[in-house]
């Protein structure tokens, strides 16, 4: 009886145990793929991709830290260190806890030509490499932190008026913002100076959208796997020689769609034709 | 005085070490970088926290090799001197659930204790065990998305935002739930130390001879499970669960418990 | 259904609190509540801010202005703005705003130099300012009361100023801070055209196939004329070229083809470059018959100084400047000719290495002949002129005199119309004076000047430096409508309009704006009172003003809607109505003058400059100014100077001699034929605060709420100062006129108005001058149009000629400014705006869009020069001179990127407070400051 009595016990609290591992090993499952669900967010220099970036990154803090205390961070009247960029996320902040990240409209990139927040990072979530050029040097206008996108209805450069803070702020002037010229047919001797983003050269900085006059900026950077698309490799430009290079990426293809799931005698097979 | 003397030793610890940290974002010190996830110390040493290095390693990415050396280097620590000692000389969390298990006392909600059945000291390493799967599953740092050890030493560094309600659950927790319920039972860090000190040679050491079976030791203890020796036998503590704290060496008023070092080689 | 504002405020908060709480609204009223969020009303006016002179509408709701829009009729910008122009709704709601006057007191509450600011009455304000212009008056003469004027002042502002100032206090002592912007342009439209402003206008723009610019940021500082360039250069990207010539690369060559980088100050060699191409290369184009009918060549003395203060001046002689200081200060007394500029100083008859005494020379010049004129343009070969000029050291000499023959040849080019544009490069300048003088050399050679597309036309920076400043003669040596108070028969013709007694005015007019500041340092003036500007920021030298300020025996008072530096400097500040909440006139660089009717009520007890002057001026008697008055200085015959006792004469007038200059001046039978009536059309619906009080109840200078003065003040001040012009070549249309119309360019004669002057096909007044000789063009102006004869060197004959009808090509040398990079101070710092930021930022500063755009000002400088110098782009720099040294942030990225050896600080931002390092020297001519050219030292902070 007692044996019976503590075999069974055995068995309900093995069974107890077992159940409420896989509890909460669901719930933290679910809480911890929620929590990283946060795509819009930008990251500091040379961070990896950010699904990849989650993974790596080690929350130390090192990177913000750098930033903060970088010497060209030094407030004129004060002598001590303004806010820096790199925000170490914080509950509530809807980022995933502990990761470097930065708003714009609060403190941009300032595009540091030591980018001292990229060597100290200890987990390799920040790669060096991607912000190296071939002399093996930093560069920080390698960096792809994201991709400004001008939102034409409420950029007032597109009204006419004569803005053009963002293409003032861009630290690549002239090359990641450049200017379009249009004619303004409506005045008849006014011209648009258009702000024209170049996804070649943009590293997502954010001292466009920092510049950005109108209310909420018309101008702001999105993390890259947001504001890109991707026209895929199957096409490749006939006429621009270096786009021939996507081919190296084309892969196998195989589609399948509603249309064409069924095998094909199954559909040669199936339906009435009248 | 005598009773609070390892007591304020780790209060200092843990403050100085969290100020260096601090100071190191607030005014550019290098003393002390980063957190506990990854550190430098004296701005060459690298030190990593283990458990975190162990769930990114889980995911598949391959880690920078400073953050695997700062792991080597606080494995080492820890497995050959301090034991599980970081969760009583380091741990800001520590001093919060200190905290709560004094008032508890002072409350006496300690008579009251309500019946967890499930919430064995063992749990800690089912979720040390299961923030590694979750890890693996989700290839992403598991138990650092929820960590109050980080999300307070973070909060201290670079201001806490809603972050400071975990810690305040803690809190709560370790107040009207669970005696010890956190560091005791759930955290998993403390049981990645507490396999890691296992073999340490800082451990106290009980003297049966002078023991008057008093018993404030084990009250005092947060892990009094170690303690099974008190009055029965004159050995060295080697359970890896002690944290090294020293209350009960401070508690005691028969110097019946001492810090001392083991010796593999009298064996 | 006609609501009022009670009525709106009803069904709105019924409408609101009945959707709180989702109970249904009659229909009725909730159409009345959409009909009411109408309920705004949109006037035009004029932007705020530059030279440019947009249109705008102001919408106003609730007693406040709430939106702006461009005005789509306004010619200027057909309903566009830039983006100062886009926040003028905001400039005026700043949450420091000030509200009532505050003066430095003790815990006694009484006036006291060291105290804090604390708030007092209108009444003891002016109490204050009553007994301290007094003792002024007692201590110095009519020269110790001084005012820091505006080329941002309203029309109507200028006027009451100048009035109660020049016939007042019979103190000259009033200059605006256009002295800083626009005088070496104006001293250059004087003895080139003999009469003030551009002959051209805006649609040359439109007309032209070639715009230079030189020494201009268009693209930043006249943004909507730039897309009119850029509009100009898109019709025709072939035909029409864009050439920006500057000593640092801005955003004005992003659309030009060639950009010419320039060492500063030889903007003087190049102009005389192109000139020489013409005389000794290209002969066949200049137009003889044009020529020989219209100009006449002059020279003048070269040894003029460079307007800083002489060894004869008290603050010097009192050791108030330091020995480094003194080191740049001594080139006015005496300086050794350099290498640089002796080749272009042999035709005058110095060389390299000779010493040159200085000696002040006014305005002196005299005839020379064409011969002459082109023995002067000898030195200026492409050699000798690339040498000196080349403002880039890393560009190839090679490369750089091609750009000087493809400038020379746009110029010269048969059939090509060229307009050249500038701003402060050439205003801003020790020999400011002299290159707005070269510019016009070029064109009338060509005859190229005062065409629709062609001429050199002068840009300003500031809203009313034309309309208020220029015309109206706010400055020290003017009176209206080009008057000089120099020119007796011109004092005579105020003295008359003004109906105050001959000989009140005062003949001398030395009191430019630095020497107002000088004369506060030398403790001569003891009363300053500043308008509508800032001059305790923006002038160069800063410390030595502020100090003299805050540290003598004085009493300053400040006007403004902010507080800035120069409020933070003063003993008293006033709260100032700001631009809308007043009625108010500005004219542009082209000539157009637009006015606007007050839009809402001032904030707190802001009330207008035109108010605070009429106040005070009712706190003088005519016992009180217009007795006998010490000047200083001696009269040839040994005498000291004064001026005479006019009480006398003025009772003979009919005027009691405790009559106030209220009366005297703005209050009389005159101004009140100037009637308030609210069916007026222009009238109907406008508050007028100054006219007839308002709802605020604002308690006034005498303790008593204020009611108005019961007259339509503003029409009469501005109707008052127009019959000066009216019949002059100054022709302004009625004050009505210009409320209908969206702002119209003077001479109005007839109705039309006028886009290029001295052409007899588009000039009534040319037209009449040429209806004998037929010719094209009449330069009609009046001033200096008779000389004496002579050569390079001096002169010859000293019978004075007539030069009717002519404007003048003047041989001025190339010359180095007194302060060039040496050993120690080894950069050139030059200073202006950003687009963003309107002068010293008070307005700008205060919009939060754009201070985030442009918090601060940065050092702007070539990466090598700051890796040289261990700077790293965004650390901190000191950039210091002899003078005093300001921290900066590095920018080597920025839209300005100079060439090695030169950093651009713009002035705006007072917490780099750039103009503490800036040096106080000036067009001895002009004696406008060159803000452009000092030497600096950067280093790591």
């Amino acid at each position: 009886m007692a044996n019976s009595n503590n075999r069974r016990k055995f068995m309900t609290t093995t069974l107890q145990s077992v159940g409420l591992t896989a509890l909460g090993g669901m719930l933290w499952s679910g809480y911890t793929h929620e929590v990283k669900a946060s795509p819009l967010v930008l990251r500091p220099p040379g961070a990896i991709k950010e699904e990849d970036f989650l993974t790596a990154c080690i929350k130390c803090g090192l990177c913000a830290e750098a930033c903060q205390n970088r010497d060209t961070n030094i407030d004129k009247e004060t002598g001590e260190a303004r806010e820096g960029t790199l925000k170490m996320a914080k509950g509530g902040d809807h980022t995933l806890i502990g990761t470097p990240y930065f708003i714009p409209t609060e403190v941009p990139c300032y595009m540091c030509e030591e980018i001292p927040c990229v060597p100290v990072c200890p987990s390799g979530a920040l790669d060096i490499a991607s912000v190296s050029n071939e002399k093996e040097e930093l560069d920080i206008n390698m960096s792809r932190m994201g991709l400004a996108i001008v939102h034409k209805e409420s950029c007032i450069a597109f009204w006419g008026i004569q803005c053009d803070a963002c293409y003032r702020a861009c630290p690549l002037l002239d090359v990641a913002i450049t200017l379009e010229y249009q004619k303004n047919e409506r005045t008849g001797k006014h011209a648009f100076l258009l702000p024209v983003v170049q996804d070649s050269a943009c590293t997502g900085c954010g001292l466009c959208e920092m510049a950005c006059v109108t209310e909420k900026p018309a101008i702001f950077v999105l993390p890259n796997e947001i504001s890109k698309g991707r026209a895929g490799s199957h096409y490749v430009k006939g006429w621009d020689e270096k786009d021939q290079e996507r081919v190296k990426d084309a892969k196998k293809i195989k589609t399948v769609n509603e249309r064409s799931e069924k095998e094909a005698s199954d559909y040669l097979n199936s339906g009435d034709l009248y | 005085m005598k009773n609070l003397k390892y007591l304020l030793l780790r209060r200092v610890t843990q403050i100085t070490i969290l100020f260096l940290y601090f100071g190191a974002n607030a005014y550019g010190w290098n003393m002390l970088s980063g957190t506990f996830g990854s550190s430098v110390l004296m701005g060459i040493i690298p030190l990593a926290d283990p458990y975190t290095t162990l769930q990114v390693l889980a995911t598949g990415f391959v880690l920078g090799a400073d953050v695997l050396l700062g792991a080597g280097i606080i494995i080492l620590f820890y497995m050959v001197i301090g034991g599980r000692a970081f969760c009583s000389w380091v741990c800001p969390i520590n001093m919060v659930t200190d905290l709560a298990n004094w008032l508890r006392r002072k409350l006496n909600l300690d008579k009251e204790e309500v019946n967890y059945r499930f919430l064995k000291r063992n749990t800690r390493y089912w979720i040390m065990v299961l923030g590694l799967i979750v890890s693996a599953v989700l290839s992403i740092a598991a138990f650092e998305v929820l960590s109050p050890i980080t999300i307070m030493q973070r909060g201290i560094i670079f201001g806490f935002g809603m972050g400071f309600a975990v810690v305040l659950a803690i809190f709560l927790f370790d107040l009207f739930g669970v005696k010890n319920g956190w560091c005791g039972h759930l955290c998993p860090l403390g049981a990645t130390y507490s396999i890691i000190g296992k073999t340490s040679i800082i451990r106290v050491e009980h003297d049966h001879e002078a023991c008057t079976a008093c018993m404030k030791c084990k009250v005092v203890c947060p892990e009094n499970q170690v303690l099974h020796m008190v009055n029965k036998e004159s050995i060295m503590i080697t359970d890896g669960e002690c944290t090294n704290c020293g209350r009960c060496i401070d508690v005691c008023d028969d110097d019946a418990l001492t810090f001392n070092i083991r010796n593999y080689l009298k064996k | 259904m006609a609501l009022n504002r009670r009525d709106f405020l009803k069904s709105a908060a019924a409408a609101s609190a009945a959707s709180a709480v989702g109970i249904a609204v009659p229909s009725s009223l909730q159409a009345s509540a959409t009909e009411a969020q109408k309920d705004w009303r949109w006037d035009k006016a004029a932007c705020r801010f530059c030279g440019t002179g947009c249109g705008i509408m102001l919408a106003t709701k609730g007693g406040k202005i709430v939106a702006v829009k461009g005005d789509p009729a306004a010619p200027v910008n057909r309903g566009l703005n830039c983006i100062k122009g886009y926040f003028n709704a905001k400039i005026m709601y700043g949450a420091d705003r000030l509200k009532q006057p505050l003066l430095r007191m003790n815990d006694k509450g009484e006036f006291d130099k060291q105290g804090q600011f604390k708030p007092v009455s209108w009444k003891r304000a002016f109490d204050e300012m009553e007994f301290h212009a007094k003792k002024a008056l007692k201590a110095s003469g009519p020269e110790g009361v001084a005012v820091f004027a505006s080329g941002q002042y309203t029309v109507m502002e200028g006027v009451a100023a100048q009035k109660m100032m020049k016939a007042g206090f019979r103190s000259n002592a009033i200059d605006p801070n256009a002295r800083h912007c626009m005088a070496s342009a104006v001293v250059g439209f004087y003895q080139t055209f003999g009469i003030d402003e551009p002959s051209g206008c805006y649609d040359d723009i439109e007309l032209t196939d070639t715009v230079i610019s030189w020494g201009a940021n268009m693209a930043e500082m006249h943004p909507i004329l730039w897309s009119r360039v850029t509009d100009r250069k898109l019709s025709d990207p072939e035909r029409v070229q864009v050439v920006n010539l500057s000593t640092y690369k801005h955003r004005t060559s992003d659309l030009a083809d060639m950009e010419i980088i320039f060492s500063p100050s030889t903007d003087l060699a190049m102009w005389n470059y192109v000139a020489r191409e013409i005389v000794y290369n290209h002969p066949e184009s200049i137009d003889w018959d044009f020529v020989k009918k219209h100009i006449v060549f002059a020279s003048q003395p070269v040894n003029i100084g460079y307007g800083m203060r002489g060894s004869d001046e008290k603050s010097i002689k009192d050791g108030k400047y330091t020995d480094l200081e003194m080191e740049t200060i001594s080139k006015e007394m005496a300086k050794v000719v350099s290498e640089k500029e002796g080749p272009a100083l042999e035709p005058f008859g110095y060389k390299a290495g000779d010493n040159m005494e200085m000696k002040p020379a006014g305005l002196k010049h005299w005839e020379i002949s064409f011969e002459e004129y082109k023995k002067f343009l000898e030195p200026y070969t492409v050699e000798y002129v690339a040498k000196i000029s080349k403002g880039d050291p890393d560009e190839d000499i090679e490369v750089f005199k091609k750009k000087l023959k493809k400038l020379a040849d746009l110029y010269i080019e048969k059939g090509r119309k060229v307009v050249s544009f500038w701003t402060m490069g050439m205003n801003q300048h020790t020999r400011g004076t002299w290159v707005n003088t070269l510019s016009y050399n070029v064109h009338f050679l060509l005859n190229k000047q005062a065409k629709p597309g062609e001429g050199a036309f002068s840009l300003t920076g500031q809203p009313s430096a034309c309309g208020t400043a220029r015309e109206v003669g706010t400055f020290c040596h003017r009176l209206p409508a080009d008057m000089m108070v120099k020119n007796p028969k011109h004092r005579k013709i105020c003295e008359n309009a003004w109906k105050i007694p001959e000989g009140t005015l005062n003949p001398v007019g030395n009191q430019h704006i630095m020497k107002i500041h000088r004369d506060i340092e030398d403790g001569v003036v003891k009363f300053a009172w500043v308008n509508v500007c800032n001059p305790y920021q923006d002038s160069a030298s800063a410390t030595h003003w502020i100090k003299a300020a805050r540290e003598m025996d004085n009493f300053i008072v400040c006007s403004d809607g902010y507080p800035g530096i120069s409020a933070k400097v003063s003993d008293l500040v006033l709260p100032t109505a700001m631009i809308y909440e007043k009625w108010g006139a500005y004219g542009n660089a082209e000539r157009r003058t637009q006015h606007w009717r007050q839009q809402v009520l001032p904030v707190g007890d802001s009330m207008s400059d035109t108010w605070q002057w009429l106040e005070f001026s009712k706190r003088f008697t005519i016992k009180d100014v217009w007795g006998e008055q010490p000047l200083r200085g001696k009269n040839k015959d040994g005498t000291p100077k004064k001026l005479p006792d006019v009480i006398a004469k003025a009772k003979a007038m009919g005027y009691k001699e405790d009559a106030t200059m209220f009366e005297v001046l703005f209050d009389h039978e005159r101004s009140r034929a100037f009637k308030l009536d609210p069916n007026d059309p222009i009238q109907k619906g406008y508050d007028n605060s100054e006219c007839l009080g308002d709802s605020r109840n604002v308690k006034g200078s005498d303790g008593e709420v204020f009611k108005g003065y019961g007259f339509f003040v503003q029409k009469y001040l501005f109707e008052e100062y127009a019959a000066f012009g009216r019949g002059h070549a100054h022709d302004l249309a009625p004050f009505d006129v210009y409320h209908k119309v969206r702002g119209l360019k003077w001479p109005v004669v007839d109705g039309k108005e006028t886009q290029w002057r001295f052409n007899a096909k588009y000039d009534p007044y040319a037209k009449k001058e040429t209806a004998e000789t037929g010719n094209s063009h009449a330069f009609y102006g009046g001033l200096a149009k008779k000389l004496a004869q002579g050569d390079l060197k001096g002169i010859k004959d000293k019978n004075k000629k007539s030069l009717k009808n002519k404007a003048k090509i003047f041989a001025r040398p190339y010359m180095d400014p007194p302060e060039m990079p040496d050993e120690n101070y080894d950069i050139w710092l030059c200073t202006g705006r950003v687009l963003e930021h309107w002068h010293s930022g008070t307005m700008t500063m205060r919009v939060p869009e754009l201070y985030r755009a442009v918090p601060e000002a940065l050092c702007y400088m070539h990466p090598k020069d700051a890796k040289d110098k261990g700077l790293k782009q965004g650390g901190l720099c000191w950039v210091e001179s002899r003078r005093g040294k300001v921290k900066a942030r590095v920018e080597t990225r920025g839209r300005n990127r100079p060439s090695r050896g030169l950093v651009f600080v713009p002035w705006f931002d007072e917490k780099v407070f750039i103009n503490k390092v800036c040096l106080d020297a000036t067009c001895p001519m002009s004696k406008q400051t060159d803000y452009k050219k000092c030497a600096v030292k950067i280093y790591k902070a």
